[in-house]
């Protein structure tokens, strides 16, 4: 996406902040923070701390608090909220922009709207779907649609931010095309298949602006686990009244309004929605626009991953390999002949015998036209190709097809060679037969190359406790062999599109989620069966819809961010929670002592601290309660680093960092925000 | 802390230990109808009761269950409240004790019903023989059951695999009930009766001995069927006693064996039902990660209390009183120390609630041990049954928060918990603190509270607090020091007792048939393993911050506070 105006905002741009801090004011909306009940109880206490201020300013009562004291706490209850609501706008603010960005694509475009044959210019405002529309070279795509006729390159670099231009046709697995791109050659005729304000693009902008963001499954048992947490501390800290009130003390309703909002979690409960939404947000930097926010949840659960064998584990293409001579034949003279026959081969296969014949014998590329040689083509029919070099009939071919041609010139197969064919099949290769006239020369080794860095991916895979699985056309002995090599857990050997969907199914009743990636219009009923569906954005449109996320950049293999970054959203989640929730017992020894600390002197040990002074302990835990949010802000948008580690080694070092840490940061922190306060002087001093 | 009382934890524990593995498989045999010792003696027993109770047997989904278990619990309430209320026209009545109160009658009836047996009023002087033995033994035996057969119907709903497709069933509670009566409470008590009877509890049902002493004073001794009662006040974790003086009369407890019996007896079935969770799930390690957890609470609990009890009162040291005696005061000598400390750990750790000691009479420390323990939610090897689901449903909060730290949806032996899940947890989670708080603040202010307290200060607002906790959290310990057979109390205490129970069960049994009806995931490198020393942390993690974090500010204004100025010579 990088000429995507989207991807030039950068975090911390300072319009977005700007925005970021108008929209935390108008956020303040008590109807838009009941939402969030853990930070909507803070605003209660914000408010009726500033009530008791306004009431002390006024009339001063026999042993309240100082006026200012109850002002910063209030004050600083009122930032908590703001804080809280900042996190939220900069996450949607970056969405915000890119969703602006978007915008600037769906321009007002005229488009040649094509009915029974005539040509008539509207608006593409109003094309609906099921009208057909006319592009040519230069003009914009109206809508979102199929190609029906024609062929073009397209450039998409709008969406996908490819610059590299990607062909579109009708028929076949890439005819979808995108409203807002350009045609840059050619002529093509598309049925639009979305209504205005439906489109790709549309959608797209709908996400990330965050308008339709509902709270996802784990985030509202989440919401749940911090509302009854923030009852009980409710119950805690309105009995802590009458209690004190039975010991003959009068405890001061904004100390105890203080107490409250440091003990509900507030950390997590004021960054809840700012991961959510960083997390969509995560994706789509990733070029995968998820359509909901469950998929993306759902990606971390993701149990099992199902990969297309062509284009995502292998190159799509087989390659030569080594070259297996006939006994008596030399092998640089089946290389030459392999040459020879290849040379005007313009198939992968065929220019990758000529390249291994380069590496190996150092022959070099040579002009047919010259040597006299005539190439001929593969047919169907006979199913091998080569070339006539004067009187020499040079072939390839599969064995079978070899057998037939080699029996009719007279010539036979040796026991040898019959075994290098087998060998080659049975290791997952393709054995192509090279024969000159009726002698065979002996066998190429093509063999499907597995692409680089997968081992390790896999591995990642593995780590994070996923099975991948394999699915390919191809017969079980091949796609085993290339299993191996993948390193991929399992394989589905020569699938069909009923195998694909069944085998879904068969790991969903066992609990699984499963993942697919899918381009074609056969993966359409797999796609939608599958929990996380990240269809291919130059798939066909049938797949597009039936997936729950898009990759743009279409690769497949991006199904491991996918997973990652549903795995981060909840960790981080998690993580934040712990920190919440182990920073209460700094708290408690912050405020507790200081609430008592003058009818009981005695409890002075129990200020584990020394603060200097009830009210600047108290202000200090409040300060410190509403910086921990600004601070954790970046890692809310960020997210916590994922390892793939396994789940418990994960879960010691989590809880080492946010459990632990978040035992031990609060106590340094209000010790130091004790000293800052003291030092300006903004409470009054312990001895008076 | 002297070597003692290191001798008498280990000797104590390493019972339990050795205990927990036999236990738990008869007790998985026994409830879910497998081969075990007793199914030939006694099965034709449980096949008569359920035919003349007309129970067909058939699996039961929660809310069918749950509706069974509050009838069973309503009228057997209601059938105790009646033989209170009408005892001096039943048999058995040789002092011809009067009708009890209708308040304490209330309060006594949702006592023994809810397997808390507080008790606001003096056994010997209070209740007749039948109420002793019709009464309260039977809710003694029944309550108890009950809270065996909800722990298996929540075991169940995590164990099972369901089909995915609503709620699925959780066992029957009239099967579970009778099970656990006919194979497990009523043998393990005639065994346990005869033992005590062996060493010397009374078990008569003579009306009370007017002796002379030695002095030529003349005494009253009361008499009653006391080895039965006790029994299964300790099996069962009641803890009502028959006497006012409970676990610390002579004729309940007269020697340090039967101490040390009644301590085995109070953890026996709690321990074992961990290992049959673990059983049920197929690997039994599930059972012993919790039965870790417990071990670590319980451990703690008792070394604090050991330590703060040997340490003694710093008044009487400073005053050069016998300096490093101990806390000698409320215990009975033939205990000591530190058989007095644990029993104490013992008997709130798990809500049993005998005393052989008087926990007001600890110091400050030793005796915020007893109420934080219970403050935990009573699930350190806890009720019968309520030990088991309080603690799996502790570990269902534990496995959320870890499910979200390693990235997944947090899933408890394959099974997902979710929203509905959270929801219920929450819900068991805000009856305790809820009761115990709320009553007692309401209670530290009213005169109607505050006229029972014996002691002011932050030593009455523990007495009050202990109250609140030991009713929620269905103990039944008293902390004394507070008059609690006032209608205020008896009211009060009796609806903490029974939100404390039924509020709990109930969502309990929600979860499990919510659990027993979901899939089970089959665990794989990316699921947390709730079996190792990690996940028993987490756990025991979980459960103090829980507990510490509701209960800390009155705790703070309670025996905390109490603790300093202890040390500074204040007292109240």
């Amino acid at each position: 996406m990088a000429d995507r105006a989207g991807r030039a905002v950068s975090g911390w741009d300072a319009a977005l902040l700007r925005g970021a801090l108008a929209d935390s004011f108008r956020k303040l909306d008590p109807r838009a923070m009941a939402r969030n009940p853990v930070m909507f109880v803070v605003e209660i206490g914000s408010a009726l701390t500033t009530l008791l201020w306004v009431r002390d300013l006024v009339s001063p009562g026999p042993g309240a608090p100082s006026p200012s004291f109850t002002g910063q706490v209030a004050l600083w209850l009122w930032f908590t909220v703001l804080f809280s609501n900042f996190a939220e706008a900069v996450a949607e603010g970056r969405g915000k922009a890119q969703a602006a960005s978007l915008r600037g694509l769906r321009r007002e475009t005229m488009a040649r709207l094509l009915t029974d044959g005539r040509e008539e210019t509207v608006p593409a405002s109003s094309l609906r779907r099921g009208d057909v529309v006319v592009v040519e070279a230069g003009g914009i795509v109206p809508g979102d649609g199929e190609v029906i006729e024609g062929i073009a390159s397209v450039d998409e670099s709008a969406i996908t931010g490819e610059s590299a231009p990607v062909i579109r046709e009708s028929g076949g697995d890439r005819s979808a095309v995108t409203g807002g791109t350009r045609v840059l050659s050619d002529r093509i005729v598309v049925r639009v298949s979305a209504n205005p304000g439906e489109t790709f693009l549309d959608r797209m902008i709908g996400l990330v602006e965050g308008a339709k963001r509902q709270k996802t499954p784990n985030e509202i048992a989440l919401h749940v686990l911090l509302s009854g947490m923030t009852i009980v501390f409710v119950v805690a800290c309105v009995t802590l009244a009458p209690f004190a009130i039975h010991l003959g003390l009068r405890p001061s309703v904004a100390v105890l309004v203080a107490l409250l909002v440091c003990l509900i979690p507030t950390t997590i409960g004021g960054l809840l929605s700012a991961i959510g939404i960083a997390g969509m947000d995560r994706l789509i930097r990733h070029n995968v626009i998820p359509t909901s926010g469950r998929a993306v949840e759902a990606a971390g659960d993701v149990d099992t991953i199902l990969l297309d064998k062509t284009g995502t584990i292998t190159m799509g293409n087989r390659m030569a390999y080594e070259f297996l001579p006939a006994p008596g034949v030399a092998a640089s003279d089946l290389a030459e002949a392999a040459q020879l026959a290849s040379l005007a081969d313009e198939t992968p296969e065929g220019r990758s015998i000529v390249v291994l014949a380069k590496q190996e014998f150092g022959l070099r590329g040579r002009e047919l036209a010259p040597l006299d040689a005539h190439f001929v083509p593969f047919f169907a029919a006979t199913r091998m190709s080569g070339c006539d070099v004067g009187r020499r009939v040079i072939r390839k071919g599969s064995a079978d097809a070899m057998t037939a041609h080699v029996s009719a010139l007279g010539g036979g197969f040796d026991s040898e060679v019959e075994q290098s064919v087998r060998a080659i099949s049975l290791s997952g290769g393709t054995p192509l037969v090279v024969s000159d006239g009726p002698r065979i020369l002996g066998v190429v080794h093509l063999k499907d190359v597995v692409k680089g860095g997968l081992h390790e991916r896999f591995e990642r895979f593995r780590s994070m406790g996923l099975r991948t699985i394999m699915i390919t056309g191809d017969n079980p002995l091949t796609a085993a062999s290339i299993a191996a090599e993948a390193g991929v857990d399992d394989f589905l050997a020569e699938a069909t599109p009923e195998m694909k969907l069944d085998l879904i199914r068969r790991e969903q009743k066992r609990g699984k989620l499963v993942a697919m990636t899918g381009d074609g219009t056969n993966d359409a009923p797999a796609l939608a069966q599958a929990d996380v569906a990240l269809a291919m954005n130059t798939g066909t449109q049938a797949a597009r819809e039936a997936g729950n996320m898009v990759d743009l950049d279409s690769n497949p293999t991006k199904l491991l961010e996918v997973v990652e970054v549903g795995k981060q959203l909840l960790m981080t989640r998690g993580c934040l929670t712990t920190f919440s929730i182990s920073n209460d017992v700094a708290k408690y020894f912050a405020i507790l002592p200081a609430m008592f600390l003058a009818a009981f002197p005695e409890i002075a040990p129990l200020n584990l601290m020394r603060l200097a002074s009830p009210e600047s302990a108290i202000l200090s835990a409040v300060v410190f309660n509403a910086l921990v949010i600004v601070l954790l802000i970046p890692l809310a948008l960020r997210g916590v680093r994922y390892r793939p580690l396994g789940a418990a080694a994960l879960l010691r070092r989590s809880l080492l960092i946010y459990g632990l840490g978040g035992l031990v940061v609060p106590f340094v922190g209000i010790k130091l925000i004790d000293v800052a306060v003291n030092a300006l002087g903004l409470v009054r001093g312990a001895g008076s | 802390m002297t070597s003692q009382s290191i001798v008498q934890v280990v000797a104590f524990f390493g019972a339990i230990l050795l205990l927990t593995r036999p236990v738990g498989s008869f007790l998985d045999r026994a409830l879910n109808g497998g081969d075990h010792l007793l199914k030939r003696p006694l099965g034709w027993l449980e096949r008569a009761l359920l035919r003349v109770c007309r129970v067909s047997g058939g699996e039961q989904v929660w809310t069918t269950y749950a509706t069974s278990l509050l009838a069973f619990s309503a009228l057997s309430l209601v059938v105790t409240y009646l033989i209170q209320r009408l005892q001096l026209w039943l048999p058995f009545n040789p002092q011809r004790l009067g009708p009890v109160d209708p308040a304490l009658a209330f309060n006594t009836a949702v006592s023994f019903a809810t397997n808390t047996n507080w008790q606001s009023y003096p056994g010997e002087t209070t209740m007749s023989h039948f109420t002793q033995m019709a009464g309260l033994a039977w809710q003694n035996f029944t309550s108890a059951a009950a809270g065996i057969a909800v722990a298996f119907a929540l075991a169940r709903g995590i164990a099972r695999a369901g089909d995915g497709q609503g709620p699925g069933t959780i066992g029957n509670f009239w099967v579970d009930l009778t099970r656990s009566l006919v194979y497990v409470l009523l043998p393990l008590s005639l065994a346990a009766a005869l033992a005590f009877a062996s060493q010397g509890v009374i078990q008569s049902l003579s009306p009370n001995l007017e002796v002379t002493t030695l002095e030529g004073a003349r005494q009253t001794l009361p008499m009653g069927p006391v080895a039965s009662q006790e029994a299964i006040k300790q099996l069962g974790t009641n803890g009502g006693g028959f006497f006012n003086a409970n676990a610390s009369h002579p004729f309940e407890n007269p020697s340090p064996i039967t101490n040390f019996l009644s301590m085995l007896l109070i953890f026996l079935v709690p321990a074992g039902l961990t290992h049959a969770f673990g059983r049920m799930a197929g690997d039994s390690r599930q059972g012993w990660v919790l039965f870790a957890a417990m071990t670590i609470l319980f451990l703690a609990g008792a070394g604090a209390a050991l330590w703060a009890e040997s340490a003694g009162n710093p008044i009487l040291a400073a005053h050069g009183i016998a300096p490093g005696a101990g806390n000698w005061e409320g215990k009975e000598t033939r205990f000591g120390i530190a058989a007095s400390a644990l029993y104490a750990t013992v008997t709130t750790d798990a809500s049993c609630g005998a005393v052989n000691s008087m926990h007001d009479s600890f110091t400050p420390l030793g005796g915020l041990v007893p109420l934080f323990n219970i403050q935990l939610g009573e699930v350190v090897f806890g009720g019968v049954g309520a030990g088991l689901y309080g603690i799996l449903v502790m570990a269902i909060l534990a496995v959320f928060l870890a499910g979200l730290m390693v990235g997944r949806t947090p899933e408890y032996l394959g099974k997902k918990i979710e929203v509905r899940e959270a929801k219920l947890a929450m819900l068991y989670v805000l009856a305790f603190p809820l009761m115990v708080l709320g009553f007692a603040a309401w209670s530290a202010v009213v005169p109607s509270g505050t006229s029972s307290l014996a002691n002011g200060g932050p030593h009455g607002l523990s007495e009050i607090l202990y109250a609140f906790t030991s009713a929620a959290g269905n103990n039944g310990s008293a902390f004394a020091g507070l008059n609690a057979n006032t209608p205020w109390y008896n009211l009060t205490l009796g609806v903490a007792m029974l939100v404390g129970r039924f509020w709990m069960i109930v969502p309990a049994l929600a979860i499990a048939g919510l659990l027993a009806g979901k899939k089970s995931v089959p665990p794989g490198p990316g699921t947390f393993p709730t079996t190792g020393p990690l996940f028993a942390l987490l756990l025991v993690g979980v459960i103090v911050v829980v507990g510490a974090l509701t209960f800390f500010p009155a705790l703070a204004l309670g025996p905390i506070v109490e603790h300093f100025l202890a040390a500074t010579g204040k007292v109240y």
